[in-house]
């Protein structure tokens, strides 16, 4: 080959190479007529009843074409497209989760008010988002982050939480489920003897449920707000040190390899521990059932599940309502339209489509669409337990500061001996001493 | 003249051909590196379009977090005790595989590198499985020799970032053994036949010829090292442990990504970032320094 076509062909080549690198970029063409991005989280509930709820919207909003994405890694996906702008119109992404997404765009204030929302009608029904949702679920931190009259987050499928046992091995050995924290360490007592822990836990992370019903129980809904509000001094408090108490007393009833399993890749190793009876409770959600499905089992085995026990016989007993949420960013192209979508979500055709995957909503006579083990599950506050919402209230980011962490994360070096309780609730202190000042 | 338009000609070749690498180099290198330390020096979550300069604010924070101290500690130690085990075990494969008479010597080779192309998702499913505490291959070992000992090895504070560095070893030997091995296989056999002819057995041997023979790919894998370690510890982090328990088994890149994602502090996570980067570079140039030879 002469030496210049070689020349030339190697041009070509390098100049194919670099255009190549650019054939991402291409400018995305608008389509006509609206389209609605709708970005969801594939979770337990699967992804089918997201698809049928698009279906239905569509059917009722013939100029609307939805564009679906649902991810069970949500956030890698649509996190660097909003990153150069291009945003969805509706999120269903709760908070709570690691990639912290729905957090960071609560502490940056990039989120729509629905405000507008819960005042519209719902579509083929004559009564407003307000009027349908269960009361109390749009009071709380969770959906009102800032803490004002505001709702930026809408609540969605809803799951008590509190501790499950097999219920077939307490009917066999005549246990009674303990009512106080007195008669929780006297059973523990009591199973040891037979070989048996009495507590075990999935995930450190899974004591948010947990430590917030704690919380409440030892100071009321009230205490617990200051302590998610980062009162000050609230964790130096009687109530708080109850609470912290507590959970020193727990960690001596800790099956011994729990710590070991606490993490991403093993938290099934500690949920089978009750399946397999060696260990009494464990605190989780109503999505434990479906995540356990497939799972070998004692013999006899029936899920039973209730809130946390009262500190005093007098007291009150709380079990924690885990809810996920869904939101419009700020820089969403058509707000209008997931507004109603977001409306068309608390339709009786949506509850439905919901409810036979699973996933229930705080709206009125949802419970009516449950069943199973779930009819169990969600009668736990008509059994006297009282619901307790929310979290903690948003603030500035600050560096290096992460009281979820210290709140949740320590009990595990408690449980190994390596820090104290006091240790504990001081690093709490501290942590929430720092995020007071950064309240939004 | 003609030869000028001709080297002229070449330039502007060569000139054309570098063009394609150096736009790619300055499009996912150069320009992600800078990004880091300018996003550095802001208050800034990712993603609204509010950014605050702070100057050098998150440093000063960085240099009082304990936090970051503790996975700095975790980072050095895993680089320090995988680069040491791993050197001294893929010398030693590498060796052995090269110069022994050994039955089924391709068969070995293979089954040392398999670990390196499984994903770390799969090591780690692996390791959970030979850490379990209960039915687990070694504590099942264990109890053998000392019966109802229970080691937790995902479950101590003091343990687990060994545990980490049991699998980052598992996975590296045969990487870095294959290198050797292809290395080694340079040196001229008659090398080895000298040193024979001068009485030196196998352990003179490997130390005098063997060793000086390999001496530069040695040096750059040290480089290769400190960059993959912090890379893999991070992978086999997220996936075995989550930094836990309580932050025992934190790394820098696990740091990182909790403080710059799940604490929304973007700027913050950047600037660990740039610690990170200047830290494996210096580790890096150190290493180069102090194996420098005179040629």
């Amino acid at each position: 080959m002469n030496l210049n076509i070689k020349r030339a062909f190697s041009l070509i080549l390098c100049a194919f190479f670099v255009l190549s690198s650019f054939s991402g970029c291409a400018m995305s063409k608008k389509e006509d007529g609206k389209v609605l991005k709708v970005a969801v989280l594939e979770s337990a509930y699967g992804s089918e009843m997201w698809e049928k709820i698009c279906k239905g919207f569509e059917k009722l909003h013939g100029d609307i074409k939805i564009e679906l994405t649902a991810e069970k890694n949500l956030e890698d996906v649509i996190g660097s497209k909003m990153k150069s702008g291009d945003w969805p119109d509706y999120v269903h992404l709760a908070t709570g989760r690691e990639a912290g997404l729905t957090e960071t765009l609560i502490k940056e204030e990039a989120l729509e008010p629905l405000d507008g929302v819960l005042e519209m009608e719902i579509p083929g029904e004559d009564t407003t988002v307000e009027e349908k949702l269960t009361e109390g679920f749009t009071d709380t931190l969770a959906t009102n982050p800032y803490s004002d009259e505001k709702t930026y987050l809408a609540p969605m499928f809803y799951s008590p939480c509190g501790l499950f046992y097999n219920a077939g091995l307490f009917e066999k050995r005549g246990w009674e489920v303990p009512e106080t924290w007195d008669e929780m360490w006297e059973l523990g007592d009591r199973a040891k003897k037979e070989g048996i822990y009495l507590f075990t836990y999935p995930t450190a992370g899974y004591f948010d449920s947990f430590m917030f019903a704690l919380l409440a129980e030892a100071g009321g809904s009230d205490f617990f707000d200051r302590c998610m509000s980062y009162e000050k001094g609230i964790w130096d408090t009687e109530e708080a040190k109850v609470a912290f108490g507590i959970m020193e007393k727990l960690s001596t009833y800790v099956e011994p390899t729990t710590v070991a399993n606490a993490n991403s890749d093993n938290f099934l190793k500690n949920q089978q521990l009750i399946l397999d009876n060696k260990a009494l409770f464990m605190p989780n959600g109503t999505w434990v059932v479906g995540e356990m499905a497939d799972a070998p089992r004692a013999d006899g085995f029936k899920w039973g599940f209730c809130a946390l026990p009262a500190i005093d016989e007098d007291g009150d007993r709380y079990s924690f309502t885990f809810f996920e949420q869904g939101w419009i960013p700020k820089e969403a192209e058509n707000k209008e339209a997931a507004k109603e979508f977001l409306a068309y979500l608390y339709s009786d055709e949506a509850a439905k489509i919901f409810a036979d995957s699973g996933a229930v909503q705080p709206i009125k006579n949802a419970s009516d669409l449950v069943s199973g083990d779930n009819k169990l599950f969600y009668s736990v506050y008509d059994s006297g337990a009282i619901a307790v919402m929310g979290g903690f209230r948003a603030t500035e980011a600050v560096e290096g500061v992460s009281i979820t962490e210290t709140l949740f994360s320590t009990f595990n070096s408690v449980v190994l001996g390596d820090k104290t309780v006091d240790e504990w609730r001081r690093a709490v202190a501290a942590d929430s001493e720092k995020l007071r000042k950064a309240i939004k | 003249m003609k030869s000028g338009k001709r080297k002229k000609g070449t330039a502007a070749f060569i000139a054309a051909c570098l063009f394609p690498s150096l736009i790619l180099l300055s499009l996912f290198v150069i320009y992600p590196t800078l990004s880091i330390f300018r996003v550095s020096l802001y208050k800034w979550g990712g993603y609204s379009a509010e950014k605050i300069f702070t100057g050098f604010e998150n440093y000063k924070i960085l240099f009082r977090d304990g936090r970051f101290f503790d996975s700095l500690r975790n980072s050095f130690l895993l680089i320090i005790v995988v680069t040491a085990v791993t050197l001294v075990l893929s010398l030693f494969t590498a060796e052995v595989l090269s110069r022994e008479k050994l039955f089924g010597k391709t068969f070995f080779r293979i089954v040392f590198y398999i670990p390196n192309i499984l994903s770390t998702v799969v090591i780690a499913a692996v390791f959970s499985a030979i850490y379990d505490p209960s039915r687990g291959l070694l504590n099942s070992v264990i109890s053998l020799f000392s019966p109802g000992t229970r080691i937790l090895w995902l479950g101590d504070r003091s343990l687990v970032i060994y545990s980490v560095a049991i699998a980052m070893i598992w996975q590296a030997v045969g990487y870095y053994m294959v290198m050797y091995m292809s290395s080694m296989a340079q040196i001229p056999e008659s090398l080895y036949e000298a040193a024979s002819l001068e009485g030196a057995g196998r352990l003179r041997s490997f130390f005098s010829v063997t060793l000086p023979g390999i001496a530069p790919t040695l040096r750059t894998t040290l480089t290769f090292f400190i960059i993959s370690n912090i890379n893999i510890s991070f992978l086999l982090v997220r996936a075995m442990t989550g930094g836990g328990p309580d932050g025992g088994s934190e790394v820098l890149l696990s740091y990182m990504y909790k403080q710059a994602y799940t604490n929304s502090s973007y700027g913050y996570g950047m600037a660990i970032g740039t610690v990170v980067f200047l830290f494996s570079f210096a580790l890096a140039a150190a290493v180069n320094l102090a194996t420098r030879t005179k040629d």
